[in-house]
């Protein structure tokens, strides 16, 4: 599925370019984050068209969930703008905030499933909080939400009782409860089998195409990635390395989405972490 | 720099922390006042709440108190009679209940039972991020899970006092008139001409008003604010109990005293 894209394809990835920001659901202009004086992004700029799915992969600690924190507006950025639908999420008042809110769905890394209730009273949730539908309405939206995901036979089960692929599943119905204009999906791979894992991977894609819903996948599973993205932004040590569409990511030759795609060990990501020298430590005690 | 200029500025630390805590926390009830409307909405959560906060604690409640009492009963009657006093020992153990014994011991075995559980359970919903699923779902956490679970403390509290002084004049009855006989007429008769609506039973009520106020605002702040790991939550809960234990003791002093009149001061 082709991408807003203004540039040509290239072997090396540009880190600078951007998508149309005509067609932009979201925003990110030059945002800075740091949590005290520890900085986590450093002027990131990206853009995610509407109704696609754009994938951010970096290595852990890189920044991935930050950046969703931010779009959320549970974090606000030091520096920079961060818009969604062209409004400055950090400039909302609570009020509008909460409003935006209602338009997304976000799927957490180990699901956030509610654990004192049910897989159906889960799903029901934000129809509750947010609705005036009566029972009976609530009811049928749930049992079609999870048939989506192929779950309406668990409706009763507690979070307790089911695997982590269904968690994950359950989690993507709650996340879609309201026919969100967006769903941001932080590492909805990780710790899945293969199978549920591509069960995950192709319900991303089959929701987004027939909601019509705008996509931000976390992730560091590349190869998944790769099969059900229009778009990837890569981020290393809070900036963005690279980005481009998946056949363009195929194809690179930049060190860093190479080492990435690759599983090279050492690159420009480094296996070690910073340390004065080898000898020097080992000496150390003798001098 | 000296040790003393050093440990200066570690107590310096203390002290600003420590202020710095109490003005949080004086913010943290603010926004649970705040959002209390919004909460009482959905009554059937606070109603909830306090089943699991009232009722789960009646065993360990009604238990002590029954034993209290009974050991009120003992040491009471073992002075009393020196004095020839015995038939006093339904006073004695009914003030010292309804006065004192009921909203501290209640207070402090409902920040065990009570406290650390509600704090257990807020810091692992924070842990599994489900405060943070609740505010993307535009749910404010405030509201939906840590003003039901305080108001439920707030109202348990003297009624779970008052079930403990229920229980401990009860085990003081087994002991003074079953157990070593005092009349049953003057151990009721003496209990209903001194104990007094104004001030003795509403001190009381008061004191348990104020511990479970001050119970739950602990266990929900340090639950809402503890580190998201199993030794965050660990610690949180171990915090709970110890400050809100430490809170009653120094409470109990402050209102007792405002509270008492026996100098005529």
């Amino acid at each position: 599925m082709p991408v807003a894209a203004t540039a040509d394809s290239h072997a090396t990835l540009s880190p600078t370019r951007r998508l149309d920001p005509a067609a932009a659901a979201i925003e990110l202009v030059d945002v800075s984050f740091s949590y005290d004086t520890r900085p986590i992004l450093r002027g990131i700029t990206m853009t995610v068209p509407r109704g696609k799915i754009v994938a951010i992969m970096g290595a852990s600690g890189s920044g991935k969930t930050t950046i969703l924190r931010l779009i959320g507006g549970q974090l606000k950025p030091k520096k920079g703008k961060v818009l969604v639908g062209g409004q400055s999420v950090s400039d909302l008042e609570p009020d509008a905030l909460y409003a935006l809110r209602r338009k997304f769905g976000m799927l957490f890394q180990f699901g956030a499933l509610f654990t004192d209730m049910t897989v159906f009273e889960n799903i029901a949730f934000p129809m509750r909080e947010h609705t005036e539908l009566t029972e009976s309405m609530i009811r049928d939206l749930v049992l079609m939400k999870l048939d989506a995901v192929g779950l309406r036979g668990a409706a009763q089960l507690m979070p307790s009782e089911l695997s982590g692929g269904m968690g994950r599943r359950v989690a993507l119905a709650r996340a879609i409860a309201l026919d969100p204009m967006l769903v941001m999906y932080d590492e909805p791979f990780a710790g899945l089998d293969p199978i549920s894992l591509a069960v995950v991977g192709q319900l991303i894609r089959r929701l987004n195409d027939a909601l019509g819903i705008t996509s931000i996948v976390v992730t560091h599973d590349v190869y998944e990635s790769l099969k059900i993205v229009d778009y990837l932004y890569f981020v290393s040590e809070g900036k963005i390395v690279a980005s481009g569409t998946p056949d363009e990511v195929r194809a690179s030759s930049d060190p860093f989405v190479r080492q990435f795609v690759d599983g090279q060990p050492d690159g420009p990501v480094r296996f070690h972490y910073p340390a004065p020298p080898y000898h020097k430590a080992l000496l150390a005690d003798v001098e | 720099m000296s040790d003393l200029a050093l440990a200066l500025r570690r107590l310096g630390g203390t002290v600003t922390g420590g202020v710095a805590r109490l003005g949080y926390m004086a913010r943290f009830l603010g926004a649970i006042l705040w959002q209390t409307p919004m909460a009482f909405r959905r009554l059937h959560l606070t109603v909830r709440e306090i089943y699991f906060s009232g009722v789960l604690s009646l065993v360990i409640i009604l238990m002590s108190g029954l034993f209290v009492g009974m050991v009120l009963a003992l040491q009471g009657y073992e002075v009393l009679q020196r004095y020839g006093a015995q038939e006093q020992l339904g006073l004695v153990v009914a003030l010292s209940l309804v006065r004192e014994l009921a909203p501290v011991i209640g207070g402090l075995l409902f920040a065990s039972r009570a406290g650390s559980a509600i704090t257990a359970e807020i810091g692992l919903m924070k842990a599994t991020e489900q405060l943070s699923a609740m505010e993307m779902m535009a749910v404010d956490p405030i509201a939906r899970v840590v003003a039901p679970r305080f108001w439920a403390g707030v109202v348990s509290m003297p009624l779970l006092a008052a079930l403990f002084s229920a229980f401990g004049i009860f085990g003081g009855y087994l002991i003074g008139v079953r157990m070593i006989e005092i009349d049953a007429g003057a151990f009721w008769g003496q209990m209903q001409a001194g104990v007094k609506v104004w001030p003795d039973i509403t001190n009381g009520v008061i004191k348990s008003i104020v511990f479970g106020a001050a119970v739950s605002l602990i266990a929900v702040l340090e639950g809402y604010d503890a580190k998201p790991t199993a030794e965050g939550v660990s610690s949180a809960t171990t915090r709970t109990v110890v400050i809100s234990s430490l809170a009653i003791l120094a409470l109990d002093f402050v209102l007792t005293a405002f509270m008492f009149r026996g100098v005529g001061l």
